[in-house]
């Protein structure tokens, strides 16, 4: 583990994090924790610029197939950066740099020559407003499928019928497909966007504060489908919600200042964090 | 409450003052419309000039009279020459403002924003009388060089100097209609695997779509209205065009040629009225398309 010796050389911030992830697998084992061992995204000391701002420190995480992690965090903590680095949305920002190592199954995508295009088919993004597409609801959900080749009406039409009931939205909306996706409520888009993502199958689903606009009871709905379709892959989610990360997720990731201060198992870092600052963020010192 | 009275004064004033303003405008746009339309009919119900053969008649000369003592009113060739200078203009100038809008959107949006807008900005309050006088020594020259055609008048300068005309207003409307297109859809789109340039194409046009019919239809509605310039390149010829470098004669340059020239109250005076009728229901129709784009996008909209 060459990573971890040269962290606890470097800084301090990173060895407490290395501790922590340590006490945490040890935990894992004693209590028996259904984690899966296989790693699906790993990023390794990875550093994101915008112009000379260093706004995210060596963070160095792994996201498991079948399992849902929360990145959670202050405003402006990183969290974010960190998840738009990982389909590489950040190199659409103009002045956004992002070094080291973010391995897709074992394969570094952060390099130059990554076909981005492909690449997020299999990391999928859902955004924190829902941003269905100025068409019909059916056109929404075949929009990506075509982009990657897809073709035929039954084809198609079987692909929006599966994605739409994955989202848990077929119900409502099996008669209208051809209506405009704006004819929906907001939790309703934010459900399509979901499904939107799932009908190209991705191996690894990011959530920017998926829920942040929507109700409370939208807000449930989405947490539930989140824990449907993590079936088979990996779910991130930067969440402003405690509870919410609390609820869903199975590992959570504290973010402070750039620096990535804490990963563990969710209930390890809710009910024992071993951070001064995260124990201040989760007793409400500061948000 | 003393102090108060003179406020309430004030009130009334305002609203006096306010509401006479919009008495005055709506007098002055209905006394327009009443009396062109006055004018122009009467050359139907009044001088007896056939309706069918003022929009289907080729043959328009208001100083020679028919058999029958009426000028020859045909108009056709008029319609034509408007509508092809419009079109053709419209065909050169959309694929320039549209990409030059892409580009200062989608791709360079600071030099958009900065150096691009202000500089085509610029080019809408140059007087049209300029572009004209451009029009005739570089255009003209231009086309009497490279057709080798005696004069270079004809619908091709005009529809190019008229292009030019219009360009700042499709390029400043499109770029408006790009920038309101929400940056969640090209976030939405890009991280589905869609390519820059398939964003573009396949939801930043798409959206932006109505916005972008009605920049295009107001720079025809500036073509169509435009007359100087185009006066100065076009030849003023009011026969049928047969090609592209054929003297012609606009609806627009033949009113401005013709106006002075007959008695007021004449069979002659009343059918330029007719056109300038004609005109004005087809800006009329112009605005309509608009407002239902508009309707028909905002009920897309939900």
């Amino acid at each position: 583990m060459s990573v971890e010796t040269s962290a606890v050389e470097t800084d301090s911030t990173s060895a407490d994090f290395m501790a922590s992830v340590s006490s945490s697998e040890k935990q894992n084992r004693v209590s028996g924790f259904a984690i899966s061992d296989e790693v699906v995204l790993e990023t390794k000391d990875v550093n994101v610029y915008y112009g000379n701002h260093h706004a995210l420190h060596d963070t160095s995480l792994a996201f498991h197939k079948d399992e849902i992690t929360a990145l959670i965090g202050p405003s402006g903590c990183g969290k974010s950066t960190f998840l738009r680095s990982l389909n590489l949305m950040n190199r659409e920002i103009r002045g956004c740099r992002v070094d080291g190592e973010i391995e897709y199954r074992g394969h570094n995508i952060n390099t130059p020559s990554e076909n981005l295009y492909e690449l997020r088919k299999s990391i999928g993004m859902v955004f924190q407003q829902p941003n269905p597409f100025h068409m019909s609801i059916y056109d929404n959900i075949t929009f990506a499928p075509r982009r990657h080749g897809v073709r035929g009406k039954d084809v198609l039409d079987q692909m929006v019928e599966e994605s739409l009931r994955g989202a848990a939205l077929w119900d409502e909306v099996k008669d209208k497909l051809d209506k405009s996706a704006f004819a929906l409520s907001g939790g309703q888009q934010q459900r399509l966007c979901i499904a939107r993502t799932l009908a190209v199958h991705p191996d690894v689903i990011l959530f920017d504060e998926p829920c942040s606009a929507l109700d409370p009871i939208s807000t449930l709905a989405i947490e539930d489908l989140m824990r449907n379709v993590v079936k088979d892959r990996a779910i991130v989610i930067v969440t402003h919600n405690m509870e919410q990360a609390s609820r869903v997720s199975n590992r959570t990731a504290f973010f402070y200042m750039g620096d990535m201060v804490e990963y563990g198992e969710t209930e390890q870092i809710f009910q024992r964090p071993n951070d001064a600052r995260l124990n201040d963020y989760l007793t409400g010192m500061f948000s | 409450m003393a102090k108060q009275m003179p406020k309430r004064n004030l009130e009334k004033v305002g609203l006096g003052v306010t509401g006479a303003c919009v008495v005055l405008v709506t007098l002055v746009v209905l006394a327009l419309i009443i009396m062109v339309a006055q004018k122009g009919l009467s050359a139907f119900f009044k001088d007896g000039v056939n309706i069918a053969g003022f929009f289907g008649g080729t043959k328009w000369d208001l100083s020679n009279s028919d058999q029958n003592g009426m000028p020859y009113t045909g108009a056709l060739p008029l319609i034509v020459t408007s509508f092809s200078v419009t079109i053709l203009s419209t065909i050169i100038a959309l694929p320039v403002s549209l990409g030059s809008a892409i580009f200062a959107v989608e791709i360079r949006p600071r030099f958009g924003s900065k150096v691009f807008q202000p500089l085509i900005e610029l080019l809408t309050g140059i007087p049209s009388v300029v572009f004209g006088l451009i029009g005739f020594h570089v255009v003209v020259g231009a086309c009497k060089a490279i057709f080798g055609v005696s004069t270079g008048l004809g619908i091709l300068p005009g529809s190019i100097v008229l292009a030019v005309m219009i360009l700042p207003t499709v390029t400043t409307l499109s770029i408006d209609a790009l920038r309101a297109v929400p940056d969640g859809y090209r976030q939405g789109s890009l991280a589905l695997g869609y390519t820059r340039w398939q964003t573009i194409w396949h939801v930043v046009l798409k959206s932006a779509l109505p916005s972008l019919m009605t920049a295009v239809i107001l720079g025809m509605t500036r073509a169509f209205g435009e007359t100087l310039a185009v006066r100065m390149v076009i030849g003023g010829i009011e026969k049928m065009p047969t090609g592209l470098l054929d003297a012609a004669s606009t609806i627009t340059t033949t009113l401005t040629t013709s106006m002075a020239v007959y008695a007021e109250g004449s069979a002659q005076d009343d059918i330029l009225w007719a056109l300038g009728l004609l005109l004005m229901g087809m800006s009329l129709i112009f605005i309509l398309i608009i407002h239902l784009i508009g309707r028909k996008g905002a009920k897309a909209r939900g």
